[in-house]
């Protein structure tokens, strides 16, 4: 696949790079609400079925903190390296009002933090292009909550309404802001799959874009290599996945050398990413931007994180991506590539070490068939690995028919199809299907001698030494028995029989 | 004399009796209502099938055996409208919310229910509870009951006119920067704001939330006492409610004030005080002191700048505050060609001038560049306020002081001159600032119209307060007197 380079020379002979960083909020998957006990679970819910008094904004009610969204962020914040104990001046967290007027946030501000957020600083390892790693900076990661949901209709009338669903609102999000420490748009998407890896392996949240769960706003701009200045910002917002992320992140670095080239000055503006356009258009410029008269949430106060509320979070926090790869490439001997593909995706290590629970022993081999065939199944039927049909002990099983000779590898990659798409076993598949290795040494004797009476010449050019016709008999051979001879026992009766 | 000039403890003696019955005591209230409140307009919902309702279940109740330890079983009671109702109109006295219906009762009125007690109706104030004469409500003012051309003060006005007129046995109020002692002070009432944190604040359509609190009015401090039993304790859905014990606050009325240390703030005796409140607030020291109260001076240097911070602090909460009423939900809407214009439509249509004056207030005071010189710089002043009365109250177990500088004022005598009707309350708001205790008791009359003393105490012991103002009624007769209607 081809990608941008993240430098390029202009026509005035000045080469740029990108700086990005990056502003994610993912939605945590807790139980109840942020401030209310309603349940957080709104994605797919009938309209305005999930409210109450306090998410609906009703006079008179109040917020109430949901401890198990702060014990996520401080989970979060522990898995990002982030020094939660240390808050600035030892002070506490706190949270603030955000003010502003818009349909789908019910209170006429957003309960958000300013300056004492949950957690402040840390960093997250990404791995580049050339093999090597990346720390990038964690700014700070803060607790706020969604608003509304907007439904725009037109009616039967022919009327426009804007319709508001309160499910999603005051469902916890976490803003985990970076540091403008990414120098292209790989390196952004690859900060933001191993970013969500965490936070799968945290259990906090389900992280998936489309459904809104996990939203990407970039920071980006360009600026000459090798200057430490950074460029005007231009914020890039409406990407739905990974990849236009990294798409509108390509478009904004040749936009923005090439305005340089012309001459133009990049204003410092929102700009909305165009999916089916491929290009990203302003939206408005930051001189109109919003005051946004934040002032600390009088209704909520101040919190004290107990340092041993934070140790036993701690206590329990599970293995992480990078000490899973590390485990992987120390315990089963996995190449580097394999071993951080399994580990950065929870649902492929979980499969990966259920399969070698059984107490199977051939990791590599593992590992290749769920990264190979496998994974090459599930992007062909659209299917996630937690749903397909293939489990980790049904792999396992396929693995010892190809390691007891009853079948061959390339008849094993049939058999996986079919056990993808019926749910069958695969000693099943093989015995319905016919598929047992030959092993029987005078059925291959048969075969074999078939093979030669029917091909002279071909005997004869073996005998004039040529190797080749040696092969094309040992494919005449696999021809006839469907695949289901072993090639290596095929070639040395073959030689036998011709007398080599 | 009419069964609702009862007291609570009065009327509960008699409830537990058997000599009267909650329906002949609620209407009798209801009566008084009905020949009264024409003049008086104290209520802006009445809601007597409801009460009439809660009446015969808590005869019912009663009858069933229950009623021991609850005295406010089947006694009337009367709420100011910025306190949420089930099922009952509640409209903050605005326009914005003449037709709302909350679906939920706030924690205070639950727990009013819970305890048996009937709902008259919902009481006049200040819209959102902002201003000092109840002359803001955005439907009427409320009259003083001791002369019908003068303010009850406010904002809660009707809640404390009410309790005056014997239109209730007791209400509630709200007090932000002297809602309920100001007008308890001006209508010759028992009005108490317990320390922040005491009473939860869920279900009470927040004015300024970090100074906010219910509290009631009563006839007397016992009647107080008794109904903080009710209402104190922690809420799960207030974060800012507080979970310490709750004492039985009619057990700290011990009728003696032995050793009870009383400092006397000269601050609150300076210039705009009118000498028939200096005089009688001067003579409920003597009586004090007679009591068994060593009585001294203090300073509180800081009460010059707690108004103006008060003006700080108290409209930025607001601007957020009400910054959810935009004609989306709760019914008052006016049509617009796009959203905006209906938020603008709206809030210009449905607030009054001065909920506009504190929201343009607020705003300003939060603003980009404004935010460190006004409301930061406000907190700063607001924690020296709070510093100075820690410091007074390691040499006093309460202060004493005029509740306000003047007697009731004429209706419309104000309301061209805000800056003249903030500083009626400049004798409450400090309290308010340090979020500490503060009840306003009857002392005396000046002109014919009540004064009241103002008893302000240590965060959370509300005990000492209560057992001032109870022993000082033990004394006195003021909070027997009533007006003439």
């Amino acid at each position: 696949m081809a990608t941008a380079p993240s430098t390029q020379r202009t026509a005035s002979g000045t080469d740029y790079e990108l700086v990005v960083g990056l502003e994610v909020h993912v939605e945590l998957r807790t139980r109840s609400k942020m401030f209310c006990s309603c349940s957080a679970d709104w994605f797919g819910k009938p309209p305005n079925s999930q409210v109450c008094p306090v998410c609906m904004a009703l006079p008179g009610s109040l917020p109430a903190i949901n401890r198990q969204a702060i014990e996520y962020a401080i989970m979060v914040g522990l898995a990002l390296h982030a020094d939660v104990e240390n808050l600035p001046n030892g002070k506490p967290t706190r949270f603030d009002r955000k003010n502003y007027t818009y349909p789908d946030l019910p209170k006429g501000y957003q309960i958000t933090q300013m300056d004492l957020p949950v957690n402040l600083g840390g960093w997250l390892e990404i791995a580049l292009p050339d093999g090597g790693t990346k720390r990038v900076g964690v700014t700070r990661a803060h607790q706020e909550e969604d608003t509304a949901k907007l439904i725009h209709r037109v009616d039967e009338m022919g009327v426009a309404h804007s319709l508001v669903d309160f499910n999603r609102a005051g469902v916890p999000l976490l803003e985990i802001v970076s540091e403008p420490d990414m120098r292209s748009s790989e390196e952004a998407g690859a900060y933001l799959r191993t970013l969500r890896g965490i936070l799968l392996y945290l259990g906090v949240t389900d992280a998936r874009m489309e459904e809104g769960s996990f939203r990407c706003d970039a920071n980006c701009s360009i600026r000459p290599v090798g200057s430490s200045e950074f460029g005007r910002k231009v914020e890039v917002k409406n990407m739905n996945s990974f990849r236009s992320v990294e798409r509108a992140l390509r478009y904004e670095f040749e936009r923005q050398r090439e305005a340089l080239a012309r001459g133009e000055v990049i204003p410092q503006e929102t700009r909305g990413w165009d999916e089916d356009r491929g290009v990203t258009v302003s939206q408005r410029s930051k001189e109109y931007a919003h005051d946004y008269r934040y002032f600390p949430e009088p209704d909520l106060p101040p919190l004290f994180l107990a340092p041993d509320w934070i140790e036993a979070i701690k206590q329990r926090l599970p293995e992480l991506p990078a000490a899973k790869k590390a485990r992987y490439a120390r315990d089963y001997g996995l190449a580097d590539e394999p071993a951080r593909l399994i580990a950065d995706d929870p649902s492929l290590a979980d499969f990966f070490e259920s399969a070698l629970f059984t107490g199977y022993g051939d990791a590599k081999q593992v590992a290749a068939w769920m990264l190979g065939d496998l994974t090459r199944l599930l992007k062909a039927h659209n299917t996630e690995l937690g749903s397909s049909l293939v489990t980790p002990s049904k792999l396992v099983d396929l693995l010892k028919l190809i390691d007891g000779g009853q079948i061959s590898g390339k008849i094993a990659k049939d058999v996986l199809d079919e056990m993808f798409v019926s749910g069958k076993s695969p000693e099943d598949v093989v015995r319905e299907k016919g598929l047992l290795q030959i092993s029987d040494e005078g059925d291959l004797e048969r075969a074999c001698a078939a093979a030669i009476a029917a091909n002279l010449q071909s005997v004869e050019d073996y005998r004039a030494g040529k190797e080749r016709a040696l092969q094309f008999l040992v494919g005449q051979v696999m021809r006839e028995t469907r695949g289901r001879a072993n090639p290596g026992k095929v070639n040395d009766i073959l030689k036998k029989q011709l007398g080599g | 004399m009419s069964l609702a000039a009862l007291t609570v403890h009065e009327a509960a003696k008699l409830l537990a009796g058997g000599e009267i019955s909650s329906v002949e005591l609620t209407t009798a209230a209801l009566e008084r209502i009905e020949q009264l409140d024409a003049r008086v307009k104290a209520y802006v919902t009445l809601t007597p099938e409801l009460a009439l309702e809660q009446a015969r279940a808590a005869d019912a109740a009663r009858a069933g055996g229950e009623g021991a330890g609850q005295p406010l079983l089947g006694v009337p009671v009367a709420l100011k409208d910025v306190l949420v109702t089930e099922g009952v109109r509640t409209t903050c006295s605005s326009r914005i919310l003449e037709s709302y219906v909350p679906v939920y009762d706030g924690t205070a009125v639950a727990r009013l229910r819970s305890r048996g007690a009937v709902f008259l109706g919902k009481t006049n104030c200040d819209e959102f509870a902002m201003g000092s004469s109840t002359e803001n409500s955005g439907f009427f003012p409320t009259h003083n009951p001791w002369d019908l051309d003068t303010v009850p003060g406010g904002s809660s006005g009707g809640s404390a006119a009410a309790v005056a007129a014997d239109e209730c046995i007791y209400s509630l109020g709200t007090d932000t920067g002297g809602s309920i002692r100001q007008p308890a002070a001006l209508c010759g009432v028992t009005g108490i704001k317990p320390t922040y944190g005491r009473i939860s604040r869920f279900g009470l359509v927040a004015f300024a939330s970090s100074l906010d609190q219910i509290g009631p009015f009563t006839k007397d401090a016992e009647d107080a006492a008794l109904v903080l039993n009710a209402l104190c304790g922690r809420d799960v859905m207030d974060s800012t409610s507080v979970g310490r014990p709750v004492p039985d606050f009619a057990a700290a009325l011990t009728g003696d004030l032995a050793g009870v240390r009383v400092g006397v703030p000269s601050e609150y005796f300076a210039a705009g005080l009118e000498p028939g409140v200096e005089a009688a607030v001067r003579e409920a020291l003597k009586v004090l002191e007679r009591a068994g109260a060593v009585v001294d001076e203090c300073s509180l240097p800081s009460t010059d700048y707690a108004l103006d911070t008060y003006y700080i602090i108290a409209p930025a909460e607001a601007s957020a505050n009400l910054a959810r009423f935009d004609g989306v939900r709760y019914g008052f809407s006016k049509e617009a060609s796009d959203v905006w214009g209906e938020y603008n439509a709206t809030r210009e249509a449905g607030f009054g001038a001065e909920v506009k004056r504190r929201i343009i207030l607020g705003t300003y005071v939060l603003s980009a560049g404004y935010y460190d010189a006004y409301y930061l710089k406000a907190q700063k002043v607001r924690t020296l306020i709070k510093q100075e009365f820690d410091a007074a109250f390691e040499r006093f177990d309460v202060l004493v002081a005029p509740t306000s500088p003047s007697v009731a004022f004429r209706i419309g005598e104000k309301t061209n001159d805000p800056l003249a009707m903030y500083l009626s309350d400049v004798l409450t708001i400090p309290v308010n600032m340090a979020g500490l205790p503060g009840m306003s008791i009857p002392c005396g009359l000046s002109d014919g119209l009540p004064v009241g003393l103002q008893i302000i105490g240590r965060a959370f012991d509300e005990e000492t307060v209560l057992r001032v103002g109870h022993c000082y009624q033990q004394q006195t007769d003021f909070h027997r007197q009533r007006p003439a209607l």
